[in-house]
């Protein structure tokens, strides 16, 4: 049982740590809840539907459908962050000036919310996807079915409830330096799906390697133990990266940071 | 940003390796890996089949070789493999870890 509440959790707290991270990064725009909720919905859904038809992705492309989907459900969502990121440092000033006066941004909030729910629904529907499959199997092998179950069921709690706490503990930090550190940390997440993107096409044999591995840190900090786990999540921590990885990284993480500079700069002089 | 979509265009343009014969076939039956250890080459790429035979599904799950592929009941997937150092590579059936462990030793 406890193994299976932690495979649950692992799979479940990739998606539990974004969605705390863009509840907190957008709780000062209108209707982002509801977006939010909305893309979890439509992820678990979607999730469900990936999980019956393994079997036929997994068959595609000779063989390498799986790490294909993976490679583009991560390439979509570091777009929608890198959107959103740059979207906030754009209006972030403005929504954290009048976060009290709903309604003034609703148009401008619309669209980036439509983006909440494109990033959070790609995160279930990755992360889900294999745990409905693992439950799925539980339930179908039927040995010992009930208490795996439960186990699963504590596991995805769990998730949930650190992907709470990552959300509460954010909500703490004073408004000043509040939309500094969520776009910071969604950078981070978006950088850390690309390096995750090109591992997937690097197994698929679409990409090469570069240096395999370029560091090997396993033995100090392996993926598999609790803070390995939590950095790999939030930051993208690989123990030992290929440089293709590392290259995808730090493109990632300059693209969306010029992104940012750039948007930043106040260009409303000439606007009607 | 533009770098991103870059990136994101060239990704499914590629030609597909094709996935006629692969280098080693992993089987899973039971929920065990045979045979539980296979030895290849060092300092080059192959391709591993991994064949299913259980009803449930399994995840062919390894941090060391840094690789993780979803394969399900009776079914089979492709995972390429290396090139690797010389060394001994484990790898575990993540859905059944008590049962399913292996080792790739690469000379």
């Amino acid at each position: 049982m406890l193994a299976t509440a932690i495979i649950v959790f692992r799979e479940v707290l990739e998606a539990a740590l974004i969605i705390g991270i863009l509840a907190a990064a957008t709780r000062t725009i209108p209707g982002s809840r509801r977006w939010l909720v909305g893309g979890l919905l439509a992820g678990l859904l979607g999730a469900g539907v990936v999980a019956a038809s393994t079997d036929a992705i997994g068959s595609l492309a000779n063989g390498i459908g799986q790490e294909l989907l993976n490679a583009i459900v991560l390439g979509i969502a570091v777009l929608m962050l890198a959107w959103h990121n740059i979207w906030m440092s754009s209006h972030g000033a403005a929504l954290a000036a009048q976060a009290k006066s709903v309604g003034k941004n609703i148009s401008d909030g619309t669209s980036e919310c439509s983006a909440l729910l494109v990033i959070v629904g790609l995160a279930v529907l990755r992360e889900g996807s294999e745990t409905v499959l693992f439950l799925y199997g539980i339930a179908a092998s039927g040995d010992g079915g009930h208490t795996m179950l439960l186990g699963g069921v504590i596991g995805v709690l769990a998730g949930v409830a650190l992907g709470y706490l990552i959300y509460a503990g954010l909500l703490r930090i004073p408004l000043r330096w509040f939309f500094t550190a969520t776009a910071v940390l969604v950078l981070l997440l978006a950088a850390g799906m690309a390096a995750q993107a090109a591992h997937f096409l690097i197994q698929a044999d679409l990409l090469p390697s570069l240096a395999a591995p370029l560091w090997d840190t396993s033995a100090t900090l392996p993926e598999s133990s609790w803070p390995g786990m939590l950095l790999h999540s939030l930051i993208g921590y690989d123990s030992h990266p290929t440089g293709m990885q590392l290259v995808f990284y730090l493109a990632a993480l300059a693209a969306i940071s010029i992104g940012m500079k750039l948007a930043a700069r106040p260009p409303r002089a000439n606007r009607p | 940003m533009k770098q991103i979509l870059l990136l994101l265009a060239a990704l499914p343009l590629p030609p597909v390796a094709l996935a006629e014969d692969a280098d080693y076939t992993l089987i899973i039956a039971e929920h065990r890996f045979q045979p539980s250890a296979i030895t290849i080459p060092a300092d080059k790429k192959i391709r591993l089949k991994i064949e299913n035979r259980d009803a449930t599904p399994e995840e062919f799950d390894s941090h060391d070789l840094n690789r993780e592929k979803v394969v399900t009941g009776n079914s089979s997937a492709i995972v390429f493999i290396g090139p690797l150092k010389p060394g001994r590579y484990q790898f575990q059936g993540e859905f059944h870890a008590d049962t399913a462990q292996g080792a790739i030793i690469a000379k």
